[in-house]
């Protein structure tokens, strides 16, 4: 499958190296990767419509370079494009992919502020996660980590943003361009708003009452996690997959060590997949029923944010006894898990999927069937299946929208080629779509759950495993379906004990960048119920 | 006294007879017992601080996970409508209480000190989870603020990754505890109390 990729890529652009440390990445010089970007996404066979993630990396030596992984979706085929940046560390410069995934528009600008490479083309070349006056590039190698102190002024968030183009002759031409007209009715939500699920701001002109353009500013819990993951150990890297998103803790750290066993060649045993299984459906059931509380709450209705909390404490008490964490469990290690499962899990488990079962009839029927819910639901902030794939939301929103693309069915890892399931797929891509796919899940993940819980096999839970772990060189990734969508771990190791550069695919980033697409046009009102449904964590976005 | 202590758990941070329990709060006592109040006011004041301690109203100001356990304490479960503490007000205009549940990073900074400053007097802050007491796993980030203790004053430190809710409810007790035995009347400018606080750290230093 990747050779006929590589193959043809190659014979578009002759210069292209194929390298196959770990995963195989095709290096692709920068003024070739517009042109072999648009034939990939335009290929008649097997088109690479998803943009998986942009990752920029510093190679060392003033060499910058931005990984391209990309998926089909009519496939399932993958393949990763490598490119290095014109122009040294003064000035680097890669051509923009925007106009061909639209997704690249918020991680082009991810890669500007961690590393300053400037794309050509791209219309927003502005920081994204740190503040608009912050020095220097924080994930480059040689980036001093004390040279930007605490400040306790705001800065001011300018309306213009750049552009650059290249000319013929090599010279770069600067653009302004408008983001915020002066005589535009500019609204500030956030940061500090209960309705964003944490501290987004978006900045929304309005016309009338009618949503006209949103400018998402986040970064107000980015906590520099990659760039810590440079200093620390391997096992070490894991707590912080826990606290990205919160919601999704364990299926965090599942991505995470399996990547990392992948690399090192570590085969874990029957026991901890199925034990990691059952733990990741938990923590998606526990994540809905935590969705539903929250719309429901966003749209003003508090009894059945008491029904979600009911149910969900359940769960949090069968994660306390066997991981002893409640919100944050920090449960699986490289090789297995923490600690075996507590004596009374299965039947805790068992009792709780009986319940889930017999009580969601509850839910529905003091919210699904309300006409408040639906009139404010229906066929509001919809969301195209082609405009989802360019945006990639993948997860729940993206399913709502008629785009099966569910990890766990297409790129099955763990037990999910052995159990049976079912990818919920709905197709109007509207607010009540991706609603109703949240609730489905839960029944789905119940199913998953009870095909397993009594055929757990006797075994280690855990093979042992060096302390000090050193991977091969090479670049490693790893993903997994969270509760909102795929999580994806990339992993570019020199042979050291510690990561030389460990990213996370964000699971809510693109679902924030799609905020402007789904609600323009749109009331205002709205705005915070179709949020709600989008269902994204903050953290894990700014990371 | 080596021996006395012999017995205590070590910590690598704290000896045993660095401990105090709620010294803030003994201070508050001495000085009140050196100072005295009247029979009027005292009575009033007790009426007064019944009240305030009983209906703190808290600006839930949630960044991360800490967010999520104080919405647990809000579901009927943990229910912290027992205390009075379920009122949770979204603006700081209407809000006794700062609640601080995650990190606080350095573009967040000037926001949580513009919250400070725009709630009325008297207003309290409690940092939970480790993020705020210190920065906690992310202390050694380009962009973390290492407790927020360096921006706004601290009422009650709740501990934690995230801390449990009785943890959550332990402190919110703390902070009952402390409000009781503030002099309402005729007490000074809270704008003070920093100063002061500073000057113990210093002599501890």
């Amino acid at each position: 499958m990747i050779q006929q990729v590589t193959e043809k890529i190659k014979q578009w652009c002759p210069q292209a190296e194929v390298e196959t440390a770990g995963e195989t990445v095709v290096s692709v010089p920068a003024d070739k990767l517009e042109d072999v970007c648009r034939k990939l996404h335009d290929d008649t066979d097997e088109p690479m419509d998803y943009m998986r993630d942009l990752v920029g990396v510093d190679h060392g030596e003033g060499v910058l370079g931005v990984y391209y992984l990309l998926e089909s979706t009519r496939t399932g085929g993958r393949v990763m494009l490598r490119a290095e940046a014109k122009g040294g560390e003064e000035n680097p410069l890669l051509p923009s992919v925007c106009r061909i995934w639209k997704t690249a528009e918020i991680k082009e600008r991810e890669a500007f502020d961690f590393f300053g490479i400037r794309f050509t083309g791209h219309p927003d070349m502005r920081r994204l996660f740190l503040r608009e006056d912050w020095k220097g590039y924080p994930l480059r190698k040689d980036y001093d980590m004390d040279s930007n102190p605490l400040e306790l002024t705001s800065e001011v968030n300018a309306d213009v943003t750049e552009e650059f183009n290249l000319r013929p002759d090599g010279t770069l031409e600067r653009r302004e361009n408008v983001v915020f007209n002066p005589d535009d009715f500019v609204v500030n939500i956030g940061p500090q708003h209960p309705s964003t699920h944490g501290a987004l701001r978006m900045r929304t002109s309005l016309e009338g009452e009618t949503v006209k353009h949103i400018d998402p500013v986040l970064g107000y819990i980015h906590r520099g996690i990659e760039k810590m993951n440079e200093s620390l150990t391997y096992p070490q890297t894991l707590a912080f997959t826990d606290r990205l998103d919160y919601l999704s803790a364990h299926q965090n750290r599942h991505a995470l060590c399996m990547c990392i066993e992948q690399a090192a060649g570590i085969e874990v045993t029957e026991r901890v997949q199925y034990i990691r299984t059952i733990m990741d459906e938990l923590q998606r059931i526990a994540s809905h029923l935590l969705f539903y509380s929250c719309l429901v709450m966003d749209m003003g209705a508090l009894t059945p944010f008491f029904y979600g909390f009911r149910e969900r404490e359940m769960i949090l008490d069968i994660f306390e006894e066997t991981t002893g964490g409640r919100l944050i469990q920090n449960y699986n290690v490289i090789g297995g898990v923490q600690a075996d499962i507590h004596p009374t899990f299965v039947q805790k488990v068992k009792e709780f999927t009986k319940h889930m079962r017999e009580i969601i009839h509850e839910y529905h029927e003091i919210f699904t069937g309300s006409v408040i819910a639906r009139n404010r639901l229906k066929q509001m902030g919809l969301l195209s299946r082609e405009d989802a794939i360019s945006l990639a939301t993948t997860g729940g929103t993206g399913r709502a929208s008629g785009w099966a693309n569910d990890v766990r069915k297409h790129h099955p890892y763990a037990l999910y080629d052995k159990v049976d399931f079912k990818e919920i797929v709905y197709t109007h891509g509207d607010s009540w779509d991706r609603y109703m796919v949240r609730m489905d899940e839960i029944l789905e993940s119940c199913a998953i759950i009870d095909q397993l819980i009594d055929n757990i096999p006797e075994g280690e839970f855990r093979v042992k495993v060096k302390p000090v772990l050193k991977l091969p060189e090479g670049v490693f990734t790893a993903s997994v379906e969270s509760s909102r969508g795929e999580f994806g771990v990339f992993l570019v190791s020199r042979g050291d004990k510690s990561p030389y550069r460990l990213h996370y695919r964000s699971t809510g980033l693109p679902l924030v960048h799609a905020m402007d697409t789904v609600c323009r046009g749109n009331k205002i009102a709205d705005l915070i119920a179709i949020g709600g449904t989008l269902d994204f964590v903050i953290p894990d976005i700014d990371r | 006294m080596e021996m006395k202590h012999r017995k205590l758990p070590t910590t690598k941070d704290m000896r045993p007879e660095e401990f105090k329990n709620n010294d803030y709060l003994l201070r508050m006592a001495e000085e009140l017992n050196r100072d005295g109040a009247g029979i009027v006011l005292g009575t009033l004041d007790d009426l007064i601080n019944w009240g305030r301690s009983n209906s703190v109203w808290s600006l839930a100001l949630g960044t991360s996970c800490c967010a999520i356990e104080f919405m647990a304490l809000g579901a009927a479960r943990y229910d912290m409508a027992r205390f009075g503490f379920e009122v949770t007000r979204n603006s700081p205009r209407q809000a006794d209480l700062l609640m601080v549940l995650g990190t606080i990073n350095y573009r967040m900074a000037p926001v949580l000190k513009r919250l400070y400053d725009q709630m009325a007097e008297p207003k309290y802050v409690i940092a939970v989870g480790g993020c705020t007491i210190s920065g906690g796993p992310f202390r050694k980030s380009y962009y973390v603020v290492n407790g927020i203790d360096k921006i706004v004053p601290v009422d009650v430190y709740i501990p934690g990754c995230p801390p449990r809710p009785e943890a959550l409810f332990y402190g919110m007790m703390q902070l009952q505890r402390k409000i009781k035995m503030e002099r309402f009347l005729g007490k000074r400018d809270r704008n003070e109390v920093p100063q002061g606080l500073m000057e113990n750290k210093e002599e501890k230093a």
